[in-house]
């Protein structure tokens, strides 16, 4: 474990640079926008990582939810499954798929949520799942803080305004408004249960993104708006230089994830160690 | 002590414990509506006798139009655009406050204690909660909204028979979260002010919907069904998750 | 009267401890039980309750002393089942767990537990609800049995604190309960009152109910507590019958 964290690290800096590399000098430059198109390449994977980290947040807080009640651990476990099946079944069945989205991407995605449910619940105990929602809550809102920074950067100077309330971008605001109080909360809570209220309002946050995504979706259909960054095909050469930037990013959020579990884990080691000595100790008259 | 009072003692607890037929240890579980109407009844009778909750609640509500009135001072055309708008984010200032106010009276004494201890199940106490806040934001509603009307000089030229619909589930929508969010806030530090930072950004898809839909009767442009539909979905939604986590928020201490 | 000294050793380790208490075979007898093993429960650093194993036969009355601190309260909570222990076994009334047994127990504490707004029979007819009783019957009964006027419509926030803390025990022994935990029910009462409240735990104490009492005022129940319970630091470090023990050691 200690030599694998300076050899990732180095790999990930290394990464990095080369993804810099690419997304500045390598990647053709775009017709109608320019070079400021180049933002491209950091909105959109920090956007990918952080909807990533906060699915991890989600299922962390329903294992943390869901597994001291033997019942409703197996019931969640079966949840998990069908949904993967749901999907599989979803993609050969639907034949005219929305634009951009390839016949498969719909399967793995679920399977893809399927493993990541089983991976958690065998990688990570009870506590250690509450750990990683914590985790994954903070480093989740500094990527998608960099999306909603991004997101007006690029859309100022190549269309003309600094925001607009299209369906990615306003979805990607109020995530963010439901994991900065998510993470509010932890912080002003006094409960010595806080991580159960935690995990409660991670579940209403998670069923809210849904609802989120269609209000926004209809209302842009009678309001229309400007749609930044376009949707449709996109050249396969910017293609590879996207996702070369989204895995540099990825192993950039895990690896400060890490640190952050390391660190929140011998912090409360410490606490309980402190806990245990207040509890071993005899007590002298009144404090 | 002496002997005779002992026996007098013993004499009154004895007729005390035969005047319950049965008492409570043997009693089935008590049903889950007759708790949350009896709690209702209960919150009821104690709002309708502290009346200075209710009446600057009532006072409030009143300045919130006002001062949306010199603030937005459009003509009649624009007003029917913004006041969907305007209507609902004056109601949910008013929610806000009223919502922070349900859980003070539990709090007092530590009644809420007496109620952990008995049998009574812990979602009776959320739905009689959360009703009573219904009705109170409602009575809110009914207040500020012919004010609006008048002030706005607003007239409904779509169907405005569905307004009914979007008051009833937009209303709930705010309300059956905020006592969730409020019961939570109960356990940390700056109670007043985490209920909204909690509760604003989960209802955003609820606000958008009952703004839209009311717009969109007002203005009689078009059609509000998606959004009522959408409404009642979150509805669903949160009412099940409110209810199946009410008892573990409950329990924290 | 003999000096009964019963030393209970509170170990913290989870290992074995003076006396096997075997549930099965207490809630057998008719009398209802507490039984008590490696009670733990910390608030962060603090360790309110550190190790506690005890057990507790029916029919009696006991009286919990101890300093501010000691863990009176913290016992009583997590015997109700209002906070849950950081460690440790609690076997109640043949249950396991306090909500289990929740009918068959009624907790009373400083404050009043009930609300300032109602009289005192509206607030009973209220939490008898909660217990599943409808009549009126009750609850005029458990009034009266504290000494009060059933008919008395001052609401409960402009009583004296001796009838506060009157109507509050008639709140805890509404459901007619086996078991009573009450924290510091005579605090802040006069002497009248509070002698009237103990004549009436003798009395219910005499009729078969299990009574814990926390209180500073042990001398209020000289002669009418069985046992008197020692805490400090979160442990329990004495139980005798004899509370002059205490005073001359």
């Amino acid at each position: 474990m200690k030599k694998v964290f300076p050899l990732l690290a180095l790999l990930t800096a290394g990464l990095l640079s080369y993804a810099l590399y690419e997304a500045l000098v390598v990647a053709p430059t775009e017709q109608t926008m320019g070079d400021v198109q180049r933002i491209f390449y950091y909105h959109v994977p920090s956007a990918w990582t952080a909807f990533l980290f906060f699915f991890i947040n989600f299922v962390a807080s329903v294992q943390f939810l869901v597994r001291p009640n033997e019942k409703m651990d197996r019931v969640a476990g079966f949840v998990a499954i069908a949904i993967g099946v749901a999907c599989c079944i979803a993609d050969f069945a639907i034949r005219e798929l929305p634009s951009g989205m390839h016949h498969g991407s719909i399967a793995t995605t679920g399977l893809a949520a399927t493993g990541l449910y089983f991976a958690i619940r065998k990688l990570f105990s009870e506590q250690g799942v509450d750990i990683l929602a914590l985790v994954t809550a903070e480093v989740g809102v500094v990527f998608c803080t960099v999306v909603l920074v991004t997101g007006p950067l690029w859309a100022r100077p190549v269309w003309g305004i600094w925001w607009t309330w299209d369906i990615r971008l306003t979805s990607t605001l109020v995530l963010w408004l439901i994991y900065v109080s998510y993470i509010l909360l932890r912080r002003f809570s006094t409960s010595g249960q806080t991580p159960v209220l935690a995990a409660a309002l991670a579940v209403f946050g998670a069923l809210d993104v849904p609802l989120v995504y269609f209000s926004i979706w209809f209302f842009r259909t009678q309001h229309p708006q400007p749609v930044i960054g376009g949707g449709g095909s996109i050249d396969p050469r910017m293609l590879r230089v996207l996702m070369i930037n989204w895995l540099a990013f990825l192993c950039f959020g895990f690896l400060v994830c890490w640190s952050r579990y390391r660190l929140e884990r011998v912090q409360r080691d410490v606490e309980e160690t402190q806990a245990l000595e207040a509890l071993l100790e005899p007590r002298s008259a009144v404090r | 002590m002496s002997a005779t009072e002992r026996i007098e003692a013993k004499e009154r607890v004895a007729a005390g414990v035969r005047a319950s037929p049965g008492g409570g240890a043997t009693g089935t579980q008590p049903p889950i509506t007759g708790i949350t109407a009896a709690t209702l009844a209960k919150d009821i009778r104690l709002e309708w006798r502290s009346k200075d909750a209710i009446n600057s609640m009532l006072f409030f509500a009143l300045l919130i139009v006002v001062v949306f009135s010199f603030s937005f001072d459009p003509n009649a055309e624009e007003s029917r655009q913004i006041a969907g708008g305007l209507i609902w984010v004056a109601f949910l200032f008013a929610a806000v406050v009223a919502l922070n106010q349900t859980w003070a009276r539990e709090i007092r004494n530590q009644v809420l204690d007496a109620y952990r201890v008995s049998p009574a199940p812990a979602n009776s106490l959320f739905l009689a909660k959360a009703f009573g806040n219904f009705i109170f934001v409602a009575l809110l509603e009914a207040l500020m909204t012919p004010l609006f009307v008048v002030f706005y000089k607003l007239r409904a030229l779509g169907p405005a028979w569905q307004l009914l619909p979007v008051a009833v589930l937009g209303t709930w929508a705010l309300v059956v979260n905020g006592t969730f969010f409020a019961a939570m806030s109960l356990r940390t530090r700056s109670r007043e002010i985490m209920l909204p930072l909690l509760l604003f950004p989960i209802s955003i898809p609820a606000l958008l919907s009952m703004v839209e839909a009311t717009t969109a009767i007002l203005t009689g442009e078009e059609n509000a069904r998606f959004w009522i539909l959408l409404l009642a979905t979150y509805d669903v939604m949160f009412t099940t998750a409110c209810l199946a986590l009410f008892p573990r928020v409950l329990e924290a201490e | 009267m003999a000096t009964l000294l019963r030393l209970s050793s509170a170990s913290f380790k989870k290992t074995s401890f003076p006396f096997v208490i075997d549930l099965n075979a207490a809630s057998a007898q008719s009398d209802p039980v507490i039984a008590i093993s490696n009670l733990t429960k910390q608030f962060g650093r603090f360790a309110a309750l550190r190790g506690v194993t005890a057990a507790f036969e029916g029919r009696r009355l006991y009286a919990i002393l101890g300093d501010n601190g000691a863990g009176k309260t913290t016992l009583l909570r997590v015997l109700a089942g209002l906070v849950q222990p950081t460690a440790g076994k609690i076997g109640i009334l043949g249950e396991n767990n306090p909500r289990a047994a929740c009918r068959q127990f009624g907790y009373m504490a400083h404050p009043s537990l009930l609300y300032d707004e109602m009289s005192g029979m509206e607030n009973l007819r209220y939490f008898a609800r909660l217990y599943g009783m409808r009549d009126a019957g009750p609850c005029r009964g458990a009034i009266a049995a504290v000494g009060l006027d059933p008919e008395l419509q001052r609401p409960v926030g402009q009583y004296s604190q001796g009838m506060r803390q009157r109507i509050s025990l008639a709140r805890a022994l509404l459901h007619d309960p086996k078991l009573l935990l009450l924290d510091e029910p005579f605090s802040n009462v006069d002497i009248r009152s509070a002698r009237e409240m103990v004549k009436l735990l003798t009395a219910m104490r005499d009729a078969g109910k299990t009574i814990f009492v926390v209180t500073h005022q042990a001398s209020l129940l000289d002669g009418a507590a069985d046992e008197f319970i020692w805490m400090q630091s979160g442990q329990i470090v004495n139980r005798t019958s004899d509370r002059s023990f205490m005073e001359t050691a």
